[in-house]
């Protein structure tokens, strides 16, 4: 999987908890909890979907590497 | 036979759409299963039925408005002998007919009425009157069989049964934009109710969250993601047992008194993504583990923001907490939901200076844990020990 079709993947997992977000206008290098509106049950079912749909293990620990949407699909790359 | 009514499933509500059914007469029914699902504006609810018993007649159609305490169905409770349809309904029509022909005419009927259809008037018995209008059966059009071409119970029946046999298209659902239009104006009218008859007094205290925070961490390692908790199913359990000693926090005020609920539900104050807030019951939460309450809350979420919802999770909570700790904000004072006497907010679990008992200043992880409480019920001093209760249950997570 290259990264757009990752890219493609995380924004697909993402629109099923929220479904108004437009893959097209997220700015990749920014917080993308203040891009949309995310509360800690929808991160969390968020990253339980792409652990589901990429079989990648989210330790806690490691949220803080995952701010933006570069450095989400950087961790996932790393691991998939 | 009991009557079964459409339940009130919330301070707000007056009426619901019925949208189909889930049971059929005849069929048996045990407490706490749906019976049929009605649209409020909060969502599509599913009504239980809080008895044992067998389903007797259904007097509500798909599509039809029905008031609070409306008969939708008659059940044979459990332990009853049914009473047969069938041979009630000779006996009364037998015994209005028998007033209607010792009646010498034409004397004005105080028991029967007249339905005058193409100039013939016809005479029609209260009950078979009192059918056709449950069963939306148009009297003009039904054939009378009795004396004089009165219509008789046994006609209504048979032409409600015709009515039912034809096929009927589904009732949608709200669609979305009406719903939230629903649900904003439902909001308004609860929120105005609350702040015109309840008083409110609020009270807020900061907690160090430390111990709650690493227990959890250490709970959560070599859990797989999706048995993980959040922090906020900790704030959830501490709350249901700090109430334990405060049962004036917990339960209904109604027609001027208080009512204490022997158990905590809590209302978990739900945003819906389009808008709008909805805070249905998590049961039960003192009795049950973190795994478990965090694999109800999930569900619950996913259901409410589906708009797919239990009566006994509309009607139930006993007290409502709202955490609005994502959002970013330090504390959130609630609007209590009558009938309710008290609401619980937190804001933001984050680092912040705090002094320790020896005087030295740290960033310790800390958060603001608000009530609102209704002052007809408890006064602040009441308030204030339940917050320091809760205080307490959130530096010993181990025990909760």
């Amino acid at each position: 999987m290259n990264d757009t079709e990752l890219r493609a993947a995380v924004i697909a997992e993402l629109r099923t908890i929220a479904p108004e977000v437009d893959g097209d206008e997220l700015r990749d290098d920014r917080p993308l909890r203040r891009q949309v509106d995310l509360d800690s049950l929808d991160w969390l079912n968020f990253l339980v979907g792409l652990h589901q749909r990429l079989a990648v293990e989210i330790p806690e620990a490691d949220y803080p590497q995952l701010a933006t949407l570069d450095d989400l699909i950087g961790y996932l790359r790393a691991r998939l | 036979m009991r009557d079964y009514t459409l339940p009130s499933l919330g301070a707000d509500m007056d009426q619901g759409r019925l949208i189909e059914w889930l049971v059929q007469p005849g069929d048996p029914v045990h407490k706490g299963q749906a019976l049929a699902v009605v649209d409020t504006s909060k969502a599509a609810i599913e009504v239980e039925i809080w008895f044992d018993g067998v389903v007797g007649e259904l007097r509500a159609a798909p599509g039809q408005m029905i008031p609070v305490g409306a008969v939708m169905a008659t059940i044979v409770a459990s332990g009853e002998a049914p009473e047969p349809v069938a041979a009630a309904a000779p006996h009364s029509v037998g015994q209005a007919e028998t007033e209607l022909t010792e009646r010498p005419t034409p004397r004005p009927m105080a028991s029967a009425s007249h339905l005058e259809v193409g100039g013939v008037r016809r005479r029609v018995s209260p009950a078979a009157r009192k059918l056709a209008e449950e069963r939306g059966v148009d009297l003009a059009a039904v054939s009378g069989t009795g004396p004089l071409g009165a219509v008789t119970l046994s006609d209504v029946e048979q032409a409600a049964a015709e009515l039912a046999a034809r096929p009927t298209p589904p009732v949608e659902a709200v669609g979305p934009a009406e719903r939230q239009a629903l649900v904003r104006q439902a909001i308004a009218t609860a929120m105005s109710r609350s702040k015109r008859e309840i008083p409110h007094y609020y009270l807020s205290q900061t907690i160090p969250m430390a111990r709650a925070v690493d227990w959890l961490t250490a709970q959560n390692t070599g859990r797989s993601i999706s048995e993980r908790v959040l922090i906020a199913v900790v704030q959830l359990k501490a709350v249901a047992r700090a109430l334990a000693d405060f049962p004036q926090l917990n339960g209904f005020f109604i027609d001027g008194a208080f009512q204490p609920a022997p158990t905590v539900h809590i209302g978990v104050a739900i945003s819906l993504r389009q808008g709008g807030l909805v805070a249905p019951a998590l049961h039960d939460v003192a009795a049950k583990d973190m795994p478990q309450l965090m694999r109800e809350l999930s569900d619950l979420v996913a259901r409410t923001r589906a708009a797919s919802l239990r009566g006994s999770e509309l009607a139930d909570p006993t007290i409502t907490v709202t955490n609005l700790g994502d959002q970013g904000v330090e504390a959130a004072f609630g609007i209590i939901s009558p009938p309710q006497v008290a609401l619980v907010g937190f804001g933001r679990i984050a680092p912040r200076p705090w002094v320790s008992e020896d005087g030295t200043v740290a960033a310790v992880p800390t958060v603001t844990a608000s009530l609102a409480a209704d002052h007809r019920v408890t006064d602040g001093h009441t308030g204030a020990m339940f917050l320091t209760a809760l205080y307490d249950c959130l530096q010993r997570p181990e025990d909760l």
